[in-house]
């Protein structure tokens, strides 16, 4: 039995010092991160995998008297990896040699969670296969036999409800009492007939090298075409044996139309479809619509879908990030608290207890970094792009943003993006800083690239169009010039720009979860991670931007740049005090915002000047944060070129358009 | 014209060597066969093929010929694995048979039927027809394209057409293969489907690229509202 050799070599079970490792495992979209903080609790830590941009989150959890690290791994569909996220979650899983795996399935959807348990099981990690959101599959009458399916797979299977906690104890439970690797004979749990099996058979005995999994997995990998084991298997073993093997391969390929690959997956589609079958009761067909799929269908129909989309964006957007966010929060912040309280005892303070003119302007001076950059960030930042991050996360945990991006796909298509481009757009709205970061989830270089290149330009984040509202809100006409203006700019540049820059179009492929009310825990928890990034990655910016300015002013550099900037700024038929508006805007794109605010306060600013300096503002330079950003993501060549195309594009169109309205005699 | 089937297997042997050169001209011998051979030297007679720089090629005449011949094989396949359900070499065998029977307009039923499919099974291009480019819809059709499904309407998937790899690998991992049930929800602005207990939003493109077998019994039936209470079932509101 040429088979026997295929057996074996399983991880070894923990031998190792340290703590016992639990990687928790799953598709997208099945609940995965809630059984992460169901199991770990508060303390997690989240950074960058070693050499990639994917993040991994680690926790720890004690049951009974042992502790465990748990790793959350990024989502997998299957272990031949497709995307980065995938690349990552397979590598933590082959080089990390988990204790134990927890794959975290959907219980609705058996029939597509199975064919990456067979192929965990194959490469012979200890798994326990959890159940998760049976509330849901219950809900559409989809009855699941966990003891039935364990006797099929010969794992532990566990039902739980993350969501709620229900069986996380029993989940606990069965941890604490798992014995042991991956089980004798686990690796060959599908067979996959003729020709496949007498191909594995003979590389197994081909396969010399030791490669931390069963052989036979290696050679499954080797047939369905991975490029990774690929290299290792020729890297490890005599060049002979390898080019054995690809001849081995080439042959058994022979046989079929479609690569191996698919043929391997319809095998394990088959057995899993068995499985289901065995294990669980279907729907029944006289299933009724859900509220939630009617709501669902509602967001999803182009009429009434667009209706629910200006809804969300009127009263998510600018009735709560707008009016109170930006206004009612921003007054008493700015207004009550540091006009009132913090700015003139801090002065105070400082001019009392240093005597140095020069260090008092750096901290409490006209751009001091308490009185302008604390001050904007706490009072005019803060309460702005927390009310953003609260609205985004709703419509984030209700499984709003699928719905748009299906609603919206073909009109990205015209610019080169896909649907999937809602998610760091909207969240540009936001902060583009983070937004650009976001741009990863595109799936080719050329949506990248497109998607940081409008965020730059036509993009306002949320601190920037809290202010503008507030400025234009007095004058209807300018502000439909100024959203009409940036509006078109989007789409004539997107549309440009899919022209020119070259690359495969994308496909849209999307899958739409369920509509779930959204929870209180995981919103405030989503927006409190994503403020404190803001604050830990972007504040740093608005002190050092205060530093600079205040630098700046101190050696004159500042005086010469708003000198050369004033022509510009003239010939855009601005007043030469806006030039300073746009140096702000360098630093940071609310601060130039900010800056036009105090103008028109001042009185010295026309309609036509507002809606020109509005305008050309959203298109000027993103900040500095979100710049280095974009040289760390695309590169510093495609950075450079974007700043260099932005900063004469957005003088132009503000010359345009003040040239137009002037020559109209437009009055605003 | 009539021609004799060796003659129309030498045609059809010939597109498919130039369709795998991507060459206009071949020789004789990588056909298999040489000057001389009684269906060569008949091809030669009728004008469908001639010699350039000791290599063949067709005339205007032959390839409309060996279109319509290769048409008719790759249809043939098609019907014989996806309604027939034939595997392996009996395909390849019964269709050499089956594509002189496709005659005189058979061939576009059968294309109807088939929902105008694009490739054979073996992943090589069939060439359009009339009834292609007039996309003409039976009532009886068993094979479509999910794009040509109305909402409601559903079935099993039959194959999955397309020549990039990376779209074939995603839609694999998400489930979505040969067998899997499917149900069009929506057609705009993108088409929604149900799969199993997954809804996927996709665009055209991979839209046309899964084609479905049609079965009566995913088109759920109209049924009187119970008790006066309207109950909603898939595909009742057509358009949502």
């Amino acid at each position: 039995m040429h088979r026997h050799t295929c057996h074996g070599s399983a991880p070894p079970p923990s031998s190792r010092k340290g703590l016992k490792k639990i990687a928790l495992v799953g598709n997208p979209n099945v609940g995965k991160s809630v059984v992460f903080h169901s199991l770990t609790g508060a303390y997690v830590t989240v950074s960058n995998y070693p050499g990639t941009t994917v993040e991994i989150a680690r926790g720890k959890i004690r049951i009974g008297r042992t502790e465990y690290e748990v790793i959350d791994t990024p989502g997998m569909y299957s272990f031949i990896p497709l995307t980065e996220e995938e690349r990552v979650a397979r590598t933590v899983l082959l080089r990390e040699k988990p204790d134990l795996v927890l794959q975290i399935a959907d219980a609705k959807n058996l029939v597509r969670m199975l064919p990456l348990t067979f192929q965990l099981m194959e490469v012979g990690l200890p798994v326990i296969l959890v159940l998760n959101m049976m509330d849901e599959a219950e809900k559409i009458g989809v009855k699941v036999d966990p003891q039935r399916l364990e006797e099929l797979l010969g794992i532990p299977v566990v039902a739980t409800v993350a969501t709620t906690g229900r069986g996380i104890e029993e989940l606990k439970e069965r941890i604490r009492v798992f014995r042991g690797g991956g089980k004798e004979g686990a690796s060959s749990i599908l067979d996959y007939s003729e020709p496949v099996e007498s191909a594995l058979g003979d590389i197994c005995a081909l396969l010399k090298a030791e490669y931390g999994f069963p052989k036979r997995a290696v050679g499954l990998l080797l047939l369905q075409g991975d490029k990774e084991i690929r290299e290792q298997v020729r890297k490890e073993e005599p060049r002979d044996g390898y080019s054995r093997i690809e001849e081995l391969v080439g042959k058994t390929q022979a046989h079929f139309v479609h690569p191996l690959g698919y043929h391997i997956a319809l095998r394990r589609f088959d057995e899993a479809t068995w499985m289901v079958a065995q294990a669980s009761m279907p729907p029944s067909r006289e299933m009724r619509l859900t509220l939630s799929e009617h709501l669902s269908r509602l967001t999803m129909n182009p009429w009434t879908g667009s209706l629910i989309l200006l809804a969300v964006l009127y009263f998510g957007i600018y009735q709560f990030v707008g009016v109170f966010g930006a206004g009612v929060l921003v007054d008493f912040l700015e207004g009550r608290i540091f006009e009132g309280v913090v700015n003139p005892r801090i002065t105070a303070w400082v001019v009392r207890s240093i005597p140095y003119a020069t260090v008092q302007d750096l901290l409490v001076g006209e751009y001091g970094v308490i009185t302008l950059g604390v001050r904007y960030a706490v009072a005019l930042i803060l309460p702005i792009v927390g009310t953003f991050f609260i609205v985004f996360s709703v419509i984030e945990d209700v499984g709003y943003l699928p719905r748009l991006a299906m609603l919206i796909d073909r009109v990205l298509k015209r610019i080169g993006l896909t649907g999937r481009a809602v998610i760091p757009l909207v969240l540009g709205l936001g902060c583009d800083t983070m937004a650009t970061i976001v741009t990863r989830t595109q799936e080719t270089r050329r949506e990248r690239v497109i998607a940081t290149l409008l965020m730059a330009l036509a993009i306002p984040c949320s601190a920037q169009l809290g202010v503008i509202l507030a400025i234009l809100s007095g004058k209807p006409t300018a502000l439909v010039l100024w959203a009409g203006t940036i509006l078109l700019i989007f789409v004539l540049v997107g549309y440009l720009a899919s022209k020119l820059i070259p690359g495969e179009k994308p496909s849209f492929f999307l899958e739409i979860p369920p509509l779930r009310m959204p929870r209180l825990g995981n919103i405030l928890t989503k927006t409190l991670a994503r403020m404190e990034w803001y604050f830990m990655e972007v504040f740093p910016y608005f002190l050092l931007a205060s530093v600079l300015l205040w630098a700046g002013q101190l050696t004159g550099v500042f005086q010469a740049v708003i000198a050369a900037l004033q022509p510009l700024v003239q010939a855009i038929g601005l007043p030469p005090e806006a030039a300073v508006v746009f140096l702000f805007g360098f630093f940071r794109r609310d601060y130039g915002a900010a800056g036009l605010f105090d103008l028109q306060q001042a009185g010295l600013l026309s309609g036509v000047q507002l809606a020109v300096s509005a305008i050309t503002l959203t298109l000027f330079v993103p900040c500095i944060a979100q710049f280095l950003v974009m040289t760390r993501e695309r590169g510093l060549k495609t950075a450079f070129l974007i700043a260099l195309f932005i900063f004469p594009f957005a003088f132009t169109v503000g010359f345009t358009v003040n040239f137009a309205l002037t020559a109209l005699g437009v009055q605003i | 014209m009539e021609i004799s089937e060796p003659a129309e297997e030498v045609l059809e042997a010939l597109w498919t060597v130039l369709e795998k050169k991507n060459a206009s001209s071949t020789a004789l011998q990588d056909i298999g066969f040489k000057r001389g051979d009684r269906e060569v030297e008949e091809l030669f007679k009728l004008n469908l093929i001639r010699s350039v720089d000791g290599e063949v090629e067709f005339t205007e005449e032959g390839r409309k010929l060996a279109e319509d011949i290769v048409r008719r094989h790759r249809l043939a396949e098609r019907l014989l694995v996806d309604v027939l359900d034939l595997k392996g070499k009996l395909v390849e065998e019964t269709a050499c048979k089956f594509e002189h029977l496709l005659r005189d307009g058979v061939d576009e039923h059968i294309c109807i039927l088939l929902g105008h499919p694009k490739i054979c099974p073996h992943g090589l291009p069939i060439p359009p027809g009339r009834c292609c480019e007039k996309e003409e819809e039976a009532t009886g059709r068993i094979i479509c394209p999910l794009s040509d499904l109305k909402p409601g309407e559903g079935g099993k998937i039959a194959y999955i057409y397309t020549s990039d790899r990376r779209k074939l690998e995603r839609l694999m991992v998400m489930g979505l293969l040969p067998g899997s049930p499917v149900t069009l929800i929506q057609r705009s602005p993108s088409y929604v489907f149900q799969a199993g207990q997954t809804q996927i939003a996709v665009d055209e493109e991979i839209a046309n690229s899964i084609y479905v077998r049609i079965v009566e019994g995913e088109t759920s039936p109209e049924k009187p509202p119970t008790r006066g209470r309207r109950r909603f079932r898939f595909g009742l509101r057509k358009g949502w």
